[in-house]
């Protein structure tokens, strides 16, 4: 065993990942974080259309991983697993949540890869911790699941919960002395109050969201949305600008074989400019109107009715006719002068 | 000492971040690194990652969408 024992910290950027880094490293232990880009994190998904949020760039949203890494003095390491982690999000070997959230096998993933990553660092890093709280979430944090994530993951004992650590087996660096076992917590439950008071304690007063949530795969509608685009591509697979566009628009899809992304303010138009070359894309030219992607194939009818739809969303919604261009990939252009679809007219079942 | 250049224009953070990470990897202490971006979190996350991992900030620039930050490498 080395002098100083080393520890891989799982930062999600949220308060409990942050409590549980701290918690080890004040007892001498040498920790390293680790944060793991998905493509469905929120991080990524609202860095990408912030400028939409705020004024200005001054005010831009901080990465709170990064963040969490000031904080706790520490250096973090950001991975990106977008194509690993599509086996994760197709093949869950534990299923989904209530959503298409598969959370055990990803805190799985996660805790291998913090474990692989470790092993393959100069002298190696001897334990991973996480932030999880047994019994915070109904589904990944109960105890059983607890164990399957650190049994599934390979980490096995060499995984420390010290948040939690008192209501678990003690693990490896416990029963090493590497960690005193009677500083760990024994926080339980939804209950936030003991995470709060511990990081006042422990000096802090800023910290992201309580909950640590950062999966776009836990909200129901970006769920819904991903949902409907493997059925509408009969394959469930997916590419990092698939599962960002998901995040961005209104989506409304009026046939099986196509889909419109509109733009829903300057910010995402501009992101979607980003992608009107691989898409058909419309636009209003006779009013100030949204940029709008069209996702799949289209008939001329089909057209038309893109058309009106997008002019519905213009600020010629009440005129009379609005024209829109319609732009092809294979540079034809083509401008229809349509009337603007009434919010009557659009199926609720439309909106994706 | 070299100077490096690094293109991450139109990627969204932290894809930014991440790739001024395997770059500076391959880069020797006193390189310096040219990173082209747009997404304007760069100008935020960049240098806060240069933070967490000791390397030097010596400048950043924003022109309209293109950002251009300058980094040195430590040890």
């Amino acid at each position: 065993m080395k002098q100083t024992p080393k520890a891989v910290a799982l930062i999600s950027g949220g308060l409990d990942s942050l409590l549980a880094a701290k918690v080890i490293m004040d007892q001498g232990v040498h920790v390293e974080g680790l944060n793991f880009f998905t493509g469905f994190c929120v991080e990524g998904h609202t860095h990408a259309i912030r400028t939409t949020r705020t004024k200005s760039r001054q005010t831009a949203p901080r990465n709170n991983a990064l963040w969490v890494a000031e904080q706790l003095g520490i250096k973090l390491h950001i991975l990106d697993v977008i194509e690993d982690y599509k086996d994760v999000v197709l093949n869950p070997k534990h299923g989904y949540g209530k959503n298409l959230n598969p959370c055990v096998d990803c805190k799985t993933f996660m805790v291998n890869r913090a474990q692989t990553w470790g092993f393959m660092q100069d002298g190696g890093f001897d334990f991973v911790i996480t932030g999880e709280v047994l019994g915070q979430r109904p589904k990944s944090q109960i105890r059983e699941k607890l164990q399957v994530i650190a049994t599934d993951s390979g980490a096995q004992d060499r995984l420390l919960r010290p948040l939690s650590a008192k209501h678990l087996e003690p693990t490896l660096p416990e029963r090493e002395g590497w960690v005193d076992r009677n500083k760990l917590y024994d926080f339980h439950g939804r209950n936030r109050k003991p995470q709060i008071a511990l990081a006042q304690s422990l000096g802090f007063s800023d910290w992201a969201q309580p909950a640590g949530g950062c999966c776009f795969l836990s909200d129901p509608e970006y769920s819904n949305r991903l949902g409907d685009m493997w059925r509408s591509r009969t394959t469930r697979d997916y590419s990092l600008d698939d599962i960002m566009l998901l995040k961005v628009g209104r989506h409304l899809r009026p046939s099986p074989n196509f889909k419109l992304l509109i733009g829903r303010e300057e910010g995402e138009n501009q992101y979607l400019e980003g992608y009107r070359k691989q898409f058909i894309h419309l636009r209003t030219t006779s009013h100030n109107g949204p940029l709008s992607l069209l996702d799949g194939t289209a008939s001329a009818d089909d057209l038309l009715l893109a058309a009106r739809l997008v002019a519905r969303y213009s600020q010629g919604k009440m005129a009379p006719s609005v024209d829109v261009s319609i732009h092809h990939p294979n540079g034809v252009n083509e401008a229809l002068t349509v009337e603007p679809m009434s919010p009557q007219d659009i199926p609720k079942a439309w909106h994706v | 000492m070299s100077e490096a250049v690094l293109d991450v224009r139109n990627m969204l953070c932290p894809m930014p971040v991440i790739k001024t990470g395997e770059r500076v990897a391959d880069l020797p202490p006193g390189s310096e690194l040219t990173i082209h971006a747009t997404d304007p979190g760069t100008l935020h996350d960049v240098p806060a990652w240069c933070r967490v991992h000791g390397h030097t900030v010596l400048a950043t620039e924003a022109d309209g969408r293109e950002i251009t930050v300058r980094i040195r490498v430590e040890t």
